[in-house]
């Protein structure tokens, strides 16, 4: 099981963000992290969010164009050097990350990376090989070791 | 051929049974519509002063706003009980527009519709499923009788409901289908999205027949390789009879002009004056033997172009090029022509996009800015920013390649291009020139 992404199409105009976030926090949706990709026309919401599929659902229900995409969360300790580490393994094997972002966990000393894959189970493999924790589902990060 | 003897006519003596006809039905017209007398007396003219083809340029236009002002049965030339069937636009812009069919006009449609058929190479063996909507609009009927004239098996389906459509011509074995293009795109994404695996080799569909909407040799590309078939146009329009008015051949190169029946110019349409063949221009329609709805110049606002050439397919009839659009809705962008008919078929030729668009032109210094607003759904919307700017950015090579203009793509959300009563506002002008 991946842990899954939710993405909302946002013009590039003042309010419109507000918008998509008003429909989720209506209906008690909590962001975990987010990210956001411009151009100068529109945007690319990202989210990991605590109920993916409740978070499509309301965003269809309210006209907003978004999607759920399987990505692939990596814990890895919050310290000088961990991120550059894990990458080598993609690099090594000639795996392309589409886009990246991250957020520190509240327990002490480790960091969450969400990777976006063409290839999303070539990417976990080479992981797994290397010893590495892949996070299965978010919202129990902490508890799932 | 339907009517070889009308149909390989020379030249010059189809230009005398034109003569003939065009005598009897501007005469026709003057005695018995008022409205065509008050103008005929306006501009001065008198049926009796016809003798040749070159005095067509004395007589009167007939507009879609006479026929609006003339709703219903204002421009009938026959007593009632003699029309036996009307049909009616939508009237989106004004009254709807009534046309009469007398028993013998009734006879005329189904047989220019067969000739259409025959020149496809349809036949009286072949099955056609009538995917055009039957009512008042003109394509369902007139399809039907003619596919019943020429003695194809004639399957009444009529639009919509895809899933049906596809069992019907899997299980009655369809050979020829009948619909708007889009339409023929919209079964051809039906199959993709619903049906993995469908072999479309199963069907026994050889023949489209696609009118009813411009559409675009890129379309026609497209129809054929996703449905394995020939695409055909028929075009026509109701104030003139409705499909088939004039028909491709299995040359796929221009539309033969049944015009025996309808005789065509093409005129300037700011000045009205008529322009040598070959040129470009609003073609102007006069009906020959019409009896319940005299067209006489009917200005269609359909540009395109007459011409003859040798035909390989052995037809005489003068040819003209598909209709790239029309002159109510023109836009001179930097010198180039564009209809939104156009910029709407560059956009159906993308899976997924929606025909929601709109096209806002301005002028910045002395250039002509273009931008065309997508609305964005499900079906092309990615997390991936790459493939967004890909997609605008094959749609604006698409414009190029196609139209000659380049034009800015702009993806904005659904439902955000302003409609007014259910329809997309398409264009918005801001230049001030």
């Amino acid at each position: 099981m991946n842990v899954t992404q939710l993405s909302a199409f946002v013009a590039n105009k003042p309010g419109h963000l507000q918008k998509v976030l008003k429909v989720l926090a209506d209906e008690n949706i909590n962001i975990i992290t987010l990210t956001i990709a411009e151009t100068s026309d529109f945007g690319i919401l990202r989210m990991i969010v605590n109920d993916p599929d409740k978070g499509y659902k309301v965003l269809k229900d309210n006209n907003i164009t978004s999607s759920v995409t399987d990505v692939l969360a990596l814990e890895i300790n919050d310290t000088p050097g961990s991120l550059f580490n894990a990458l080598d393994v993609f690099a090594h094997l000639n795996l392309n990350i589409e886009y990246m972002y991250a957020f520190t966990e509240k327990r002490e000393g480790k960091a969450v990376m969400i990777f976006r894959f063409e290839d999303i189970e070539a990417a976990k493999k080479a992981l797994k090989d290397k010893g590495y924790n892949i996070v299965r589902k978010i919202d129990i990060i902490g508890e799932n070791k | 051929m339907f009517n070889r003897e009308i149909e390989s006519m020379p030249v010059g003596k189809m230009k005398e049974l034109q003569l003939e006809r065009l005598k009897w039905s501007i005469k026709h017209a003057y005695d018995n519509v008022p409205c065509y007398k008050k103008k005929f007396e306006a501009a001065g003219f008198h049926p009796d002063q016809f003798k040749s083809l070159d005095d067509m340029k004395r007589v009167p236009f007939l507009t879609k706003q006479d026929m609006r002002d003339n709703y219903p049965y204002g421009l009938f030339a026959v007593p009632m009980s003699k029309v036996v069937r009307v049909h009616a636009s939508s009237g989106t812009t004004g009254n709807a527009t009534v046309v009469g069919y007398t028993k013998n006009d009734v006879n005329t449609f189904a047989e220019i519709v067969a000739r259409s058929l025959a020149s496809y190479g349809v036949s009286e063996n072949d099955i056609l499923q009538n995917a055009y909507g039957y009512g008042l609009f003109t394509g369902g009927l007139g399809l039907h009788y003619g596919s019943e004239k020429l003695g194809a098996l004639t399957i009444p389906m009529s639009g919509g409901n895809t899933p049906r459509q596809l069992m019907l011509m899997q299980d009655f074995g369809t050979t020829v289908l009948c619909s708007t293009p889009s339409y023929a795109l919209n079964i051809a994404d039906y199959i993709e999205n619903n049906m993995p695996g469908f072999d479309m080799k199963s069907l026994k569909l050889r023949i489209g027949v696609f009118g009813a909407e411009p559409w675009t040799e890129e379309m026609r590309g497209e129809i054929e390789r996703r449905l394995k078939i020939d695409a055909y146009d028929i075009y026509g329009l109701s104030e003139v009879m409705g499909p088939g008015v004039s028909a491709e051949c299995s040359e796929k190169n221009g539309l033969h002009v049944f015009e025996d029946l309808f005789y065509v110019e093409i005129i300037n349409p700011e000045t009205g004056e008529i322009l040598p063949e070959g040129e470009k221009g609003e073609i102007v329609y006069t009906s020959l033997t019409k009896e319940a709805f005299p067209g006489i110049r009917y200005r269609s606002r359909d540009i395109t172009r007459l011409y003859h050439d040798s035909c390989k397919c052995g037809r005489t009839l003068v040819k003209m090029d598909k209709v790239s659009g029309r002159t109510d809705d023109m836009l001179i962008i930097r010198g180039v022509n564009v209809f939104p008919s156009q910029i709407e078929a560059v956009l159906i030729g993308f899976e997924g996009v929606e025909p929601h668009y709109q096209i806002v032109v301005d002028r910045k210094g002395s250039m002509d800015d273009i931008e065309v607003m997508v609305e964005i759904n499900e079906k092309i919307f990615s997390d991936e920013i790459k493939v967004m700017s890909n997609l605008s950015k094959n749609i604006a090579d698409r414009f190029r390649s196609s139209l000659g203009i380049t034009a800015k793509i702009t993806l904005v959300e659904p439902r955000s291009i302003p409609r007014s009563e259910g329809k997309a506002v398409r264009v918005v002008d801001k230049r001030k020139i």
